[in-house]
């Protein structure tokens, strides 16, 4: 006779692990250690001396730093109790942070990356001692190069908005060489394409011209020829948009481009519905970059490091940052004297755990795929915008009716004019369940947003199961309002209130600055 | 706490095909033409919002229909702190927004149109918060609700004092309905009122623009007034945006109303179409002059709403190019995607300016918008 087991719910009954836990400076007991570092032998001491005395008195401390004091086992419970109050990438449907790319980073390559030849590189060694790293950076880039279609790429910046800027650096420098630096002072973009772009034009001197959609909603063309002129340096815009909208017409965008002298900069960071399929350079567009971190499955961190590439065409490849990697004969050689360079946007050889990573992500899928993965992407987007779509409130404002490529963002105004229950409240609540969304959407175009993009990595089941849970917090936000304002109610923390977060007056950034604002007159060292 | 003003008779005129429920003998023909009050329903779903949320709450209202009924209706503790006549007039609400004000409340939900927010407008001291219920016909104004919902949620919010929501500048317009009936769309820029909004969580973290609306209208203003010459002759036409501009130059310019500067300083404030018709014959015509202008209210007027001293007659005087539009680039994400529209009275001039125009946004900043002339409303006044 087998046991009773009870069928399980259509929708889990989740909540978040609660520890309760202490800030790490409150955990502190004086004396306490993680690790006790063994006293230097007497024939190493004899033979440096004193190291601290050979540092200048106005680099040593004059008391030891206010770190917590505490055992190596307590230090992991307490990381390990943080780690799970969260919904991090790998517990929950990871579909609602549109435009990240959150795909699966197969485990095997952190392992991988921990190797011992990987972690013990130092990025001043000998050429000849790191020809095995060099030949993965090179292999890379030549990888990235037939993406793209381009010519030559750099690995070089450790994220999106470096990889842009660099782009911008590299077309700035193109125009000073044929003496129209001066001339050329303005940058077009759209204002679906990350804003990265215009930002990255300012950071680099230009005025910033943005384009909005037309009444289909896809980038204005006619807008585009009204703004193009001899003052133009470059278009620099995201395609497939933020919204998911494939521009038709991007190859007309780049030939206007090209008859009055700018260049086209294509921002590729999310290439997740296009690998194999379209290529940048195809297009006619000069620059593109990507992301690793969202096409090409290297974690996005907490915030970095990232890896960015920068692809250029063939005219560009004199600008590319330095120093680079060439292939002569078996060997592979570090090139430092390219007078055209603009020079080194990062450290050294870029974020190289990533580009291995990625290396090893390419290798593993192949060029077939790589476009299944597009194509898989493609599939489950319009899969979880049928369903969501379905759900009395939801709307996918601009180029109503025609599918999407890799993400849709997505609208409640519907809902909210019903109802009054915000985007943010409606994710909130999803936390509830165990998914959640971001409504970090820049710029704020579409009102009420939110933004899927399912990736490759996620099964039809777990799609149904997204959609279902937004499907139920749309029943309660019709039926039961309040319970949807008040969530979360399974989570880790209360609801939270973001007027602290939204005035600079009250930012505590550190727990010392904390103890000092709030508490002051108590300890602020608490260590 | 919240107080509440109800036009019993907004939307009255809407049904009724009368562009407008101003006036009681407009009333009493929407009556007659079967039409019945929607604003004490609409002024209930808020309210049961809030009672959901805060049984306990206090309302301070208006006597009867202006209000206390409504509230009442929904389960709350209604103060009535004004008590208008058996049939409530414009009077009534200006009189009811100045009594509640004076009040322990901090924000005036008003349930009308356009009419409303005028008298409302009119009640409330300068720096009140505000927010309309739309329950009216015309809806120019920029200070409305998209639904009772919505107003609602905010509400909440701000009765919710940790996370009571920022205030903006918004305008509130008037159209004069006898003239709607004939055909013409004419409102006058009546004033502003502060209205509260809510923002994401995560909205400004990563954002492109600026965190506060009032730092993103700083950043417009310095960019247009960095493309000013010394020597031009400037028409600064109405709006906080532009007044913004007139600060950024070290002027202080009208908020309603049309000034023009010149060599750094105003030389005609608050001037009529014949005032800067007048002015501009003296003008040289190699001095450059161009008008200030910004988007008006909610519907993404460029000219002819609320500044029509900046008429077709002192527009064609400007020369082929005569508009500086400065606009924040919220604001042109609020239109979702319809066009700028202008509406001079004159089809030719309004074809002349339809196409794209370039709005300063912020410093070095500009975005390429489309402008259109408004041919459907045109019709539909034309009933």
């Amino acid at each position: 006779m087998s046991l009773p087991i009870a069928p399980k719910p259509a929708l889990r009954r989740f909540h978040q692990a609660s520890w309760d836990e202490p800030i790490v400076f409150e955990l502190s007991t004086p004396g306490e250690r993680g690790v006790l570092v063994s006293p230097v032998e007497s024939g190493v001491r004899e033979a440096v001396g004193d190291v601290i005395a050979a540092l200048p008195a106005s680099l040593r401390r004059s008391a030891p730093p206010a770190l917590p004091e505490i055992g190596q086992m307590r230090v992991l419970k307490h990381y390990l109790r943080l780690s799970q109050e969260n919904l991090g990438a790998d517990l929950n449907v990871d579909v609602g942070q549109g435009t990240c790319t959150m795909k699966y980073s197969p485990k095997v390559n952190d392992a991988i990356i921990r190797t011992p030849q990987l972690v013990d590189l130092h990025p001043l060694q000998a050429e000849d001692s790191v020809q095995g790293a060099l030949e993965i950076i090179w292999r890379t880039e030549r990888m990235l190069a037939e993406i793209s279609g381009m010519s030559r790429v750099s690995l070089q910046t450790s994220g999106g908005s470096a990889a842009i800027w660099t782009n911008i650096s590299m077309i700035r420098a193109y125009h000073a060489s044929r003496g129209e630096a001066d001339q050329r002072d303005e940058v077009i973009t759209t204002i679906f394409s990350h804003p990265s772009n215009a930002a990255c034009a300012k950071a680099a001197g230009y005025k910033v011209i943005t384009i909005h959609p037309d009444a289909e909603g896809y980038p204005d063309l006619e807008a585009l020829r009204a703004a193009l002129g001899p003052h133009t340096a470059a278009i620099m815009v995201t395609n497939p948009e933020d919204t998911g909208i494939f521009n038709p017409h991007i190859r007309e965008w780049v030939d206007l481009a090209h008859s009055v002298g700018a260049l086209a900069s294509y921002d590729q960071a999310n290439a997740n519905g296009i690998l194999g399929i379209t290529r940048a350079r195809d297009a006619g567009f000069d620059t593109c970059h990507f992301n690793l971190h969202k096409t090409f499955s290297t974690p996005h961190a907490c915030g970095g490091p990232g890896a960015g590439a920068s692809a250029v065409s063939e005219a560009l490849e004199p600008f590319v940052p330095g120093p680079i990697i060439e292939r002569v004969g078996d060997r592979f050689v570090i090139v430092n004297d390219r007078p055209q360079a603009i020079g080194k946007v990062a450290p050294f050889f870029g974020v190289i755990p990533n580009i291995v990573r990625a290396y090893s992500w390419i290798m593993s899928m192949g060029a077939a795929g790589l476009r299944e993965v597009a194509e898989i992407a493609v599939l489950n987007n319009n899969y979880l915008m049928k369903r969501v779509l379905d759900i009395p409130g939801a709307s996918a404002p601009y180029a109503v009716g025609r599918r999407r490529i890799e993400q849709v963002r997505y609208s409640w105004q519907e809902l909210f004019e019903e109802t009054g229950i915000t985007s943010e409240e409606i994710g909130v609540r999803a936390s509830d369940y165990g998914m959640h969304y971001w409504t970090s959407h820049h710029p704020y175009v579409v009102p009420q947003p939110f933004t899927l993009e399912p990736t490759e990595s996620y099964s039809m089941k777990e799609l149904d199961e997204y959609a279902d849970v937004l499907a139920q917090v749309v029943r309660e936000a019709r039926e039961d309002p309040e319970l949807v304002r008040s969530a979360p109610h399974n989570q880790t923390v209360h609801h939270t209130h973001h007027d602290d977060l939204d005035d600079p007056e009250r930012w505590a950034i550190t727990w010392r600055a904390y103890r000092r604002k709030y508490f002051s007159g108590a300890s602020a060292s608490a260590s | 706490m919240i107080g509440l003003v109800v036009n019993p008779v907004a939307g009255l005129g809407g049904p009724a095909g009368l562009k407008g429920s101003d006036g009681s003998d407009v009333q009493l023909l929407a009556r007659e033409r079967g039409a019945v009050e929607r604003s004490d329903e609409r002024a209930q779903r808020v309210l049961s919002m809030i009672a959901r949320s805060y049984p306990d709450a206090v309302i301070m209202t208006a006597g009867g229909a202006m209000g206390e009924s409504a509230v009442r209706a929904a389960g709350l503790d209604a103060r009535v702190v004004y008590v208008p006549e058996t049939v409530t007039t414009a009077a009534d609400t200006t009189a009811a927004a100045a009594a509640i004000a004076a009040t322990e409340a901090d924000l005036l939900l008003f349930v009308g149109g356009d009419g409303t927010a005028r008298d409302v407008c009119s009640g409330l001291p300068a720096g009140f918060a505000a927010l309309g219920v739309p329950a009216g016909v015309k809806m120019y104004s920029s200070c409305f609700a998209v639904s009772p919902a919505a107003a609602g949620a905010m509400a909440l919010a701000w009765l919710d004092t940790r996370s009571r929501p920022p205030l903006r500048e918004r305008e509130v317009l008037d159209v004069v309905e006898e003239q709607l009936r004939v055909g013409r769309v004419d409102p006058r820029l009546f004033g502003t009122m502060m209205v509260p909004y809510l923002v994401g969580r995560t909205q400004a973290r990563k954002a492109a623009m600026p965190a506060s609306g009032h730092e993103a209208v700083v950043a417009a203003a310095r960019g247009l007034a960095a493309k000013l010459c010394t020597d031009g002759v400037y028409l600064l036409g109405p709006g906080s945006t532009v007044a913004e501009v007139a600060k950024q130059c070290g002027v202080v310019s009208t908020p309603l109303g049309v000034d023009v500067m010149r060599d750094g300083r105003i030389v005609i404030a608050d001037a009529s179409e014949h005032q800067l018709l007048d002015y501009l014959a003296t003008v040289s015509t190699d001095v450059p002059v161009k008008a200030i202008i910004t988007v008006i209210g909610g519907q993404g007027f460029l000219l002819g709403r609320g500044n029509q001293q900046i008429s077709a007659a002192v527009l064609r005087r400007l020369g082929p190019d005569p508009l500086l539009v400065v606009a924040t680039e919220s604001k042109l994400i609020e239109l979702a995607a319809r066009p700028l529209l202008v509406d001079t009275g004159d089809r030719v001039l309004d074809r002349e300016l339809t196409g794209y125009v370039k709005v300063v946004t912020g410093q070095s900043s500009t975005s390429i918008y489309s402008v259109e002339a408004p041919e459907n409303e045109g019709a539909q006044t034309c009933v």
